[in-house]
């Protein structure tokens, strides 16, 4: 067993597309652990979505021994942390678990609005960040500007910083070097009592929930009476080890200043919450860790089958991926518009787009979704204040005091010449200015606060768009405020579709009632009869389109005897229906109640 | 015993018009020749049938193309194999520009005793779009020779919603061809076909609002003239509706001979090869052959039966069937019949004639 001097606990923080989990390869294949056959590309990334998108949604971690070139042999662990603002707090308990961070900066577009977010969260938690400069064998790589903006945005020393491209290997040697001179070894007593933060938990089916941990101070072993000090949650350990490539290698004893794993037949995520701590039952250590928090789902929308004799499946695949995703939340809703369904939460609009597509791809399911809801704070006339996920559920508008909604910190980072259209539509947004400052001649930061509910209705595409690409966000919860809100209904042949319902800012609901209208009258086909689609508040219109009667749809053609032509011909047209939901007497594309999210044609 | 009809597909024309996706095309005389000798192999070595043809139709294509001797052999082959019904109703298609009096006269000699002549339209200027190879007058010398030669039944095809048609244009057809007092009269819609030049081109078609109109004027006018509508496209004067067409919407058994023809035996459909040269080579020809369940056969029942002015008839579905229609569609019946688009009347469930309009939609709940 390696002297804890000898041990490195580090990350890799980086924005999006910046390199990290090339780096991460580079690092794992030159130290040996793997041979270049074995590697299977980002190794860390095991989830198909995540290599898809390039995008780490579960942390992960991995031990590697790296002789370095003092002679010594070095154990580092490195953990993988996700990379997007939904996962923030998982994030910077990943943080808290490392002694040392490698910051991956793009020589070509330099600093991003994540990359700073990243690494003041990084900073914030005392650790010594050693800056790459990646990609620098691309002909638009500019490593001296970046290596200056480094060092007059962040303020941290990077004339050293390596050149490397993690994409041909160059320069990696250089990083590993750095590893062992610039981050220090942890701290902690391997004889006080067992103090051990959890960044991460995954389910199997054999073992039960499998715990990792780093380890504080103290020391944990097959047998050791453990509690989980948050959930008070007391078992004992039935095996101990640290992370191999893509597999779990059992060791006799973990001390201070270890990464590794932990199972102890548990069989909820939920008992191992990201951020608590891990002590001996009967030797306590006197106080957890800080920064424990239990992480709420922001965003809430509705799930349904497609094909409602799915819904048992639904709640399976849903059963099976809370037992990974402590933060995803489901409970059985119904809907009039759509039948048996879920409202489930999550972190952000990325975590549930993630889950969407897992459960279509992993599960195989058809889903309709409806509008993401932040949580509504609902102050009701008799003292009452509810928290409102689902916006049918609003009271009755007399029952109503007033209501609050989230408010976030928002940072846009961005080329100043997009600061116009960027502020533009942080106003139409509901924006409240800040500040801005500029991080050199062309780039600037963008400080704005925001309600929620406007970042999570198409405000990454407006942005990406108004930006031609050239903005990117971070934002974090900083509280709720008072609001003039309004649920907005939707009437389709003057029954109100449940699924179609939203709350939204008094000053936007007619724009939003009209382009609801105009968009459903697109997405809904011509039926037998006219149908009029209306936006109202209450029971006030606002807003009416009309979807005009189909008057001919008749095969006036001789077939002959081919008849299975002409059957297969109604069997098309009948598949076509099949995929439309029934509402009173009309038929809904499903899309329908999708396309509604995205009313920005900007 | 139990009355069938037959059809026999000539799949040669003069030349392809620009709508038609139909299996034909112009072939040498040779080929023509071996189809025939082909379909008379077909005909003779195919299993003997029991009961009556009370219909035989021979379709194309441009059946007329062929020499009368090659027609005289197919139906004489018939005629071994198949007991005919002495009424049976026996039709060949034809076009005008094909046809002269001594062609006619042996049609007739034959047993042909029902003509339909392809015209589409009385104008020759849509006749030109459509890629036709006949004007008008063409047309009319052909429909005086038949009448000459003793056709007491002729049809004739027209086409709406053509490309620049106005909705007087096709009213003025109307009355053009009904004033000539032909015994049926099949008025289609041009649909535009995957494939087809017409699919190719940019056509100033009729709107959706003009062509619903048409398609009602095409019943009034015609009924001011003499013609009940008995079928979604097909009109006649009183007793002069097509044996064969009706048929098939109320799922007489049928045998098709010939390339790509489809047949309906029992509770089984197939449909002929499609490729010319595995039918020439003879042998095995039957593809896509598909056995009804039950449910199957009771939604064409349904289907192909509202295509028809009378309707379904109930006690026939109750006699195929051994259940009534309601008892099996009863929802979709009700759905439809509140809105507006079905009626049931004594015996028969039909379309309204605002569900006509919109049958598609309501012939692709049964399914």
């Amino acid at each position: 067993m390696a002297v804890q001097e000898h041990i490195r606990n580090f990350c890799i923080i980086a924005h999006i597309d910046h390199g990290k989990s090339t780096l991460a390869d580079r690092i794992i294949e030159r130290t040996g652990l793997l041979t270049e056959r074995e590697m299977q590309s980002q190794i860390l990334d095991n989830m198909e979505l995540e290599r898809e998108r390039g995008i780490t949604i579960k942390s992960q971690a991995v031990r590697i021994v790296y002789k370095a070139k003092d002679g010594q042999e070095y154990i580092f662990n490195l953990i993988d942390t996700p990379g997007h603002v939904d996962f923030n707090y998982e994030v910077s308990r990943s943080l808290a678990a490392c002694d040392g961070a490698i910051l991956v900066v793009d020589a070509a577009q330099g600093i991003e609005a994540q990359t700073l977010a990243n690494v003041y969260m990084a900073l914030d938690h005392d650790l010594d960040v050693l800056p790459v400069i990646n990609k620098i064998d691309l002909p638009s790589a500019q490593p001296d500007r970046v290596i200056n903006e480094i060092e007059d945005v962040i303020g941290l020393e990077a004339q050293d910083a390596p050149l490397i491209s993690a994409k041909t290997g160059q320069n990696i040697d250089e990083v590993l070097e750095q590893i062992v001179t610039k981050i220090p070894a942890p701290h902690g007593d391997p004889d006080a009592p067992l103090k051990a933060l959890i960044f991460d938990s995954v389910y199997d089916s054999y073992k039960g929930v499998i715990v990792f941990f780093r380890l504080m101070d103290g020391r944990i072993r097959k047998g050791t009476q453990v509690r989980f000090m948050a959930t008070g949650f007391t078992t004992e350990v039935v095996e101990v080890g640290y992370f191999g490539a893509g597999q779990f290698i059992p060791c006799e004893e973990l001390s201070a200043g270890m990464v590794g794993y932990m199972t102890a037949s548990i069989k909820n995520v939920r008992d191992t919450r990201v951020g608590d701590t891990v002590t001996e039952a009967l030797n306590p250590c006197s106080e957890a860790l800080p920064g424990y928090k239990k992480v709420n789902p922001m965003v809430y929308c509705g799930m349904y089958p497609a094909d409602g004799a799915r819904y048992g499946d639904l709640r399976d695949a849903l059963e099976k991926l809370q037992l990974n995703d402590a933060s995803l939340f489901y409970e059985p809703e119904t809907s009039v518009a759509l039948g048996f369904g879920f409202r489930c939460g999550f972190l952000g609009l990325l975590h549930l787009e993630i889950i969407q597509e897992r459960l279509e791809r992993e599960y195989n399911l058809d889903l309709v979704t409806t509008a993401p809801s932040v949580i509504y704070k609902v102050h009701k006339t008799n003292g009452e204040v509810i928290d409102l996920t689902n916006p049918t559920n609003l009271p009755d508008p007399s029952e109503i005091e007033y209501m609050e909604e989230p408010i976030v910190d928002a940072e846009i980072m961005l080329t100043t010449d997009f600061i116009g259209p960027i502020m533009d539509l942080c106003q139409e947004r509901r924006g409240q200015y800040i500040g801005m400052d500029y991080m050199e001649e062309t780039r600037a930061l963008l400080k704005y606060k925001l309600p929620l509910n406007e970042i999570i209705y198409d405000f990454f595409d407006a942005l990406k768009s108004r930006s031609r690409g050239y903005a990117s966000l971070d934002y974090e919860l900083c509280g709720y405020e008072r609001s003039e809100l309004v649920k907005l209904d939707i009437l389709v042949n003057k029954e109100e579709v449940d699924a179609l319902s939203f709350i939204v800012h008094s000053a936007t609901a007619y724009e939003r009632g009209r382009k609801m209208c105009e968009k459903l009258k697109d997405e809904i086909p011509r039926q037998l009869f006219e149908i009029p689609i209306q936006a109202a508040i209450g029971s006030k219109i606002i807003a009416r389109e009309t979807v005009k009667a189909l008057r001919k749809d008749v095969l006036a053609k001789c077939y002959g005897g081919d008849i299975t032509r002409k059957k297969k011909l109604l069997e098309k047209q009948k598949e076509g229906k099949k995929r439309m939901r029934q509402v009173g007497n009309v038929e809904i594309p499903q899309k329908a109640f999708m396309s509604v999210l995205k009313l920005d044609d900007n | 015993m139990k009355d069938y009809e037959i059809y026999v597909h000539v799949p040669f024309c003069v030349k392809k018009c620009a709508y038609c996706d139909f299996l034909s095309g112009p072939a040498p005389e040779e080929t023509r020749a071996s189809y025939a000798a082909a379909l008379e192999r077909e005909i003779l070595s195919g299993d003997p049938q029991p009961g009556t043809v009370i219909s035989l139709f021979i379709g194309g294509g441009t059946p007329s193309l062929l020499d009368p001797a090659l027609t005289d052999r197919i139906l004489t082959s018939l005629y071994r194999k198949h007991s005919f019904s002495p009424e049976a109703e026996i039709t060949i298609e034809a076009n005008p520009g094909t046809l002269h009096l001594d062609k006619l006269k042996a049609y007739r000699r034959m047993g042909i005793n029902r003509l339909s002549l392809g015209l589409q339209s009385p104008r020759d200027r849509e006749l030109q779009i459509l890629g036709r190879i006949h004007s008008f007058r063409d047309f009319l010398e052909s429909y005086d020779l038949a009448r000459k030669a003793g056709f007491d039944n002729i049809n004739v095809d027209l086409m709406m919603a053509l490309p620049d048609q106005k909705r007087e244009d096709w009213q003025d057809n109307l009355r053009t061809v009904a004033g000539l007092q032909p015994e049926h009269i099949s008025a289609y819609s041009l649909i535009i076909e995957e494939g087809t030049p017409f699919a190719e081109k940019e056509l100033n078609l009729p709107d959706e609002d003009t062509e619903y109109l048409m398609y009602d004027d095409t019943e009034q006018i015609l009924a001011s003239l003499g013609y009940g509508q008995y079928e979604i496209s097909n009109y006649a004067l009183p007793g002069r509706e097509c044996i064969h067409n009706i048929g098939y919407w109320i799922r007489r058994e049928y045998i098709g001979y010939g390339l790509g023809a489809a047949s309906l035996v029992g509770e089984e459909r197939w449909n002929n090869t499609r490729d010319m040269g595995r039918y020439l080579a003879g042998g095995d020809l039957r593809t896509d052959r598909e056995s009804l369940s039950d449910r199957d056969a009771m939604a064409e029942q349904m289907f192909l039966g509202l295509r028809m002015t009378k309707g379904v008839s109930r006690s026939l579905f109750r006699e195929n069937f051994g259940v009534t229609p309601e008892a099996v569609f009863g929802p979709v019946l009700r759905k439809y019949t509140n809105l507006g688009f079905l009626e049931t009347e004594e015996d028969h469930i039909r379309l309204t004639r605002p569900g006509i309009h919109v049958s598609n939609q309501i012939m692709c709940s049964f399914l």
